[in-house]
């Protein structure tokens, strides 16, 4: 028998858990408690009125067995019993049973709340906090319906002892917890908040955690709660140490309610008061300063306790980031704290500089420490501070450190914890991709990458150092050559295989001058991997020999011989299979021309945020990535919409920030971008609604090849340009007479036939701008309502009427109910063209500005050419297809006026603008415009091919439209036609 | 806000499980049984905080009994290591010398200590007094109730 302590009295108890110790078994285990399960069920069953105290000390033998692991069927009844018994052990044993395992759904919730319900009222102390702590422990939603009137009653009222409004307050949190809409707040609002001024310490300590809650809830109800914070804070930090008695803890005053004080101050900015803020500034001057005095005591208890408060204090200067010299002086601290004989401290302290980091006020400072840091990634032997460490080095990397951080990273990469791989890589790639300077060194830090830890890489990670090849043409020619030689090793990752057979398919010509890389060792190179590659590898490297057929063709009739061989053609793989035998029979049939125009080289990918950075956020929770210039360039100009569109951000004097942008939109691919961080990805959307934006990117088409693309990389991979390309609509003529109904159609809608972004709409109080983008026959516009005036416009709400809903359809979401004064609201509007259609849809708005309701209508510009797809073609294709739609319906001539100036240039961009390709070296009369293009339509596709012949002395054009449908034709030409 | 307490033994024995938010019993099963396996595999020496999933993990090894912790991202570690001192002090003031017997045969007391002294996942009180005031009340309570009895009754032979 152990020693039992005071107390105690259930000697049963011991006796039973002695049994279960002396078990040899687990089977003994589970015999010993079966027996005993069976024991109580009899008790309890018994017609022998049970005592309290068996009926506790079974409850409590229940309750072990349950604590052991077994699962607990019974005896619930008999805790609930114990509730109501006068003798404090025994509600005290139920009370326990019931915290540990009443779950909120029982059914004796009703009975167990008319309990607590008793000994709330029962003006005992020690049974009200009994019944606190049971509401507390279980949180439940009927509990919390239960007693959210009572809770708040007793913390605030005046007569209730210290112990129960401190078990109050922390019952209070855990309902807010649990169920804020239930706990009303306000009457008790500001008594609440005085709880700060009590006189013990251990009221405050349960009163700041609640207010602390609350306050993050409604900051504004509880602002009074900063004086007061700082006005205690300051009474502590300036005690001596012995002042507060028993809250002091190893001479160290009150730190548990430092902290939380500290903590409940980084809810809101710094007190605007200034004898408040010099205050509070003194306050953390001392936190600061006592840092730097020698201990009181050499135990651990007493820095830690120090420490937390210095740390605290610093998490509230960073959170305040006004202060420059208090910043500095945290950035020292926590500098000192990195060498540190302490692991816990050294490993605090790179957590606090990540943060310390994102400041432009100490990221100087923070950097100074490099060194350091290094160091620890190299000697830590925790692998939690390693990981801390590669998180200060990513935090305060920029520009100027890039490069050394990045091979630090990398050289750490060769040892470093199997758990942290992952991230490293992914860190790397954000690094090298956001600082390259040159894109030599970002593409050889990736293939590094790949090199050490290629099962690390993941998929984002290499889709990207290919978007990035395939946009900048300057490095293509590096990267062919790079990995070319990285292939050469005799092991290399399949993930480098992936790029390697990616990068060599797109541009291995650009390497093969050279005699070393000529085309059939570049093939025979890839080939020699092919069989160790996984499916999705194999079939990518198939799409790289059917481009090395249209790159080089000398290497034709062996890459042929390859993929008519058994392994191929017969491949149990369906998709390999079907890759060898669609690819063998194109290099077949297919003419020189169709070859080069199907397996071209990939159009540049359109800008989007990193695909990367997203999964680095997606698997640390977005704001633990402290990603530096976003940080502070959130900041600076309160960035609220994510920046894949890069809207709304800039406050320019444009209201909307739009501007005359762009007057192009579809067709061009977009420039490559400027600086260094070309961010590009087509991964980040879902593919259905997705990649908006540029229209250039082929996507498969289905009747063609099925889609059984392996990655989303591969379909672009895919080489079914071919069926955007020379698919036209079927001849499919709409009988329904064509009626024109321009008259309905709102100047405006005019203006941007041509261009996607721009503003619709403006009056005195509002304006409308729009961006949109348009994708195959969807479309998404993105439309900002911005309020010019200085007053809320309320029950705001924007809708759109389709008058032909049959063939368009625009989904909106529903907007904000209100618009702030000066404020910008946006809608996103989903629009989907089911067939080819006139009437564009209209917006209506209403909204409620002083006194008067608003009505405004505007046309939307969604037009029928919005859901072009250029397309290229040669000048004979051009006009075979042009014979082929010589029926009288399915051309449409107008000749009209110039209306502009007839400028050539500006002639090209409103063609491109309109969506078509503009074909040159069509037309033998070189003045004059042909295009061509596809609309898509959910229901149809029409080939579309049209010419434009200026006559510059009679200030006149012509303009002729030949599509398979009629009422197409004359659609595209009505509209083109007022653009000149 | 401390989402769970856990108290374990070396070998892997759970002793005292507190959560302070609702969660299911099969959770909290798998919760425990991978938290002690990366708590236990850790060396002597390293650092008593470490990143679980999307919590803090702050723990403590006193003799053969491991305190441990899980805090919200935005709570501070070392007054958590702290709060498990304390908690530490109360057992041994309490109990006089504590040892993982105690807690194993006295289960019920630990819990009511830990009660008075955290609740709702904060702590209550801080002071070592304010907090055995309270719970030798109720044992002063327990002490009046109760009768000696036999053995045998104790044993069920009565």
């Amino acid at each position: 028998m152990p020693a039992v302590s005071k107390g105690d009295g259930m000697r049963g108890l011991a006796v039973f858990i002695s049994d279960i110790r002396n078990c040899k078994s687990k089977e003994a285990e589970i015999k010993r408690i079966n027996k005993e399960l069976a024991n109580i069920r009899s008790k309890f069953k018994g017609d022998k009125a049970l005592d309290g105290y068996s009926k506790k000390k079974y409850v409590c033998k229940l309750l072990f067995i349950f604590l052991l692991g077994h699962d607990i069927d019974f005896g619930h009844m008999e805790a609930v019993n114990l509730l109501s018994s006068n003798k404090y052990t025994e509600k005290q044993i139920g009370y326990l049973f019931i915290s540990v395992l009443v779950n909120s759904n029982s059914d004796l919730i009703r009975l167990i709340n008319n309990a607590i319900k008793n000994d709330l009222s029962s003006r005992n102390p020690t049974f009200m906090n009994l019944a606190l702590h049971c509401i507390a422990n279980v949180g439940s939603r009927e509990m919390a319906e239960a007693f959210a009137a009572d809770v708040p009653r007793i913390l605030v009222a005046g007569d209730t002892m210290d112990s129960v409004k401190q078990s109050a307050a922390l019952c209070l949190l855990r309902l807010n917890r649990t169920s804020p809409d239930l706990i009303p707040m306000g009457e008790w609002t500001s008594r609440v908040v005085h709880l700060l001024n009590d006189q013990h310490l251990g009221v405050v300590t349960a009163a700041t955690s609640l207010i602390i809650t609350l306050a993050q809830k409604n900051p504004d109800d509880f602002k009074t709660s900063v004086s007061l914070a700082v006005a205690r804070l300051s009474r502590i930090v300036t005690s001596a140490s012995t002042d507060l008695q028993d809250y002091t803890y190893y001479f160290v005053a009150a730190p548990w309610l430092s902290v939380k004080l500290l903590r409940l101050l980084q809810c809101y900015p710094p007190p605007e008061d200034a004898a408040i803020r010099g205050r509070l500034t003194e306050c953390l001057e001392t936190i600061l300063n006592k840092a730097q005095e020698p201990p009181k005591s050499k135990k651990v208890q007493h820095s830690n306790a120090k420490n937390a408060v210095l740390f605290e204090a610093i998490s509230l200067i960073i959170h305040h980031d006004s202060e420059p010299t208090l910043l500095v002086r945290a950035c020292n601290q926590l500098g000192q704290f990195l060498q540190h004989r302490e692991t816990n401290l050294r490993y605090l302290a790179l957590e606090s500089m990540c943060t310390l980091a994102s400041s432009e006020f100490s990221h100087e400072a923070v950097k100074t420490h490099i060194e350091t840091v290094i160091n620890a990634l190299k000697t830590e032997r925790d692998v939690s501070v390693r990981q801390r460490a590669v998180d200060l080095l990513y935090a305060m990397c920029d520009r100027s450190n890039a490069k050394q951080i990045v091979a630090e990273m990398l050289s750490y990469l060769e040892t470093a914890d199997y758990s942290i791989r992952e991230e490293i890589v992914l860190k790397v790639a954000i690094l090298a991709e956001k600082y390259a300077v040159e894109y030599t060194w970002y593409v050889d830090t990736i293939l590094n990458l790949i090199r050490i830890a290629g099962d690390y890489v993941s998929e984002e990670v290499w889709y990207r150092v290919i978007q990035i090849v395939i946009n900048r043409d300057d490095v293509q020619g590096y990267a062919a050559k790079t990995v070319f030689e990285a292939l050469q090793a005799p092991a290399c990752h399949e993930n480098l295989v992936k790029v390697g057979g990616y990068i060599l398919g797109e541009f291995g010509n650009l390497i093969a001058g050279d005699p070393r890389s000529s085309p059939l060792i570049q093939f025979n190179l890839l080939h020699s991997k092919f069989h160790l590659c996984s499916v999705p590898t194999r079939a990518l490297l198939l799409s790289a020999y059917v481009k090395f057929i249209n790159l080089f063709p000398e290497v034709k009739g062996t890459i042929q011989e390859v993929l008519r061989s058994d392994s191929q053609l017969r491949n149990a793989d369906v998709e390999l299979q079907q890759r060898a035998v669609e690819y063998l029979r194109l290099s077949c049939i297919a003419s020189t021309d169709i070859l080069a125009t199907v397996l071209e080289e990939m159009p540049p990918f359109p800008e989007r945020e990193s695909s990367i950075l997203a999964k680095l956020k997606k698997k640390k929770g977005s704001g633990t990535v402290s990603d530096v210039e976003d940080t502070r360039k959130e900041r600076n100009t309160n960035l609220g919409v994510s920046s894949v569109f890069q809207v709304t951000s800039s406050p320019s004097s444009d209201l909307l920030g739009l501007g005359n942008s762009s007057a192009v939109n579809s067709g061009s691919p977009p420039a490559a971008s400027n600086a260094a961080s070309l961010l590009v990805d087509v991964f980040s959307e879902s593919l259905p609604v997705a990649p908006l934006g540029t229209a250039s990117a082929p996507i498969i088409e289905e009747n063609f090849s099925r889609c059984f693309s392996t990655s989303m990389l591969d379909r672009y991979f895919w080489p079914s340009h071919i069926s955007g390309r020379l698919l036209r609509g079927s001849p499919n003529i709409s009988k329904n007479a064509f009626q024109t109904r321009s008259r309905l159609t709102a100047l405006s809608a005019f203006r941007f036939v041509c261009k996607n972004n721009g503003v619709l709409y403006e009056n005195q109080l509002l304006q409308i701008g729009l961006k949109s983008e348009f994708r195959q026959n969807l479309g998404r516009m993105y439309v900002f309502y911005g309020n010019k005036t200085s007053t809320q416009f309320l029950n705001f709400s924007a809708s759109v009427v389709c008058h032909e809903p049959l063939n368009l359809n625009v989904h909106t979401k529903t907007a904000d109910p209100v618009v702030d004064g000066g404020a910008q609201l946006q809608q996103i509007l989903n629009i989907e063209c089911l067939s080819d259609f006139v009437e564009a849809p209209v917006l209506n708005i209403n909204f409620r500005y002083g006194g008067s309701v608003q009505n405004i209508a505007v046309r939307l510009p969604v037009t029928l050419n919005k859901f072009f797809q250029p397309t290229e073609m040669m000048s004979q294709d051009f006009f075979q297809r042009w014979k082929q739609l010589s029926d009288p319906q399915q051309e449409v001539q107008k000749i009209f006026k110039a209306k502009h100036s007839m400028d050539t240039e500006i002639t090209k961009a409103k063609i491109i603008g309109f969506g078509t390709a503009l074909l040159d070296g069509v037309d033998p009369n070189p003045s004059n415009f042909v295009g061509a293009g596809v609309i898509h339509t959910k229901t149809i596709q029409v080939g579309c091919l049209l010419r434009l012949e200026p006559n510059t002395q009679a200030q006149m054009y012509r303009l002729t439209l030949r599509t398979s449908r009629g009422s197409v034709s004359q659609r595209l030409c009505d509209l083109l036609s007022e653009q000149f | 806000m401390m989402r769970f307490m856990l108290l374990f033994s070396r070998q892997g024995k759970l002793r005292l499980q507190k959560w302070y938010t609702a969660t299911a019993e099969r959770d909290k099963k798998k919760m425990v049984r991978e938290l002690m396996q990366v708590v236990l595999a850790r060396k002597p020496k390293m650092c008593s905080f470490l990143e679980w999933r999307d919590l803090k993990i702050v723990y403590k090894r006193y003799a053969s009994l491991y305190f441990c912790c899980a805090v919200e991202e935005q709570d501070n570690e070392l007054i958590t290591l702290e709060v498990i001192h304390r908690f530490v002090e109360l057992l041994d003031k309490y109990f006089g010398s504590v040892c993982e017997l105690d807690i194993i045969f006295n289960f019920e007391k630990a819990y009511f200590i830990l009660d008075e002294f955290l609740m709702g996942g904060e702590i209550q009180d801080t002071s070592k007094k304010g907090v055995l005031k309270a719970i030798e009340q109720a044992d002063l309570l327990q002490e009046e109730d109760e009768s000696p009895r036999s053995v045998l009754e104790e044993m069920g032979l009565a």
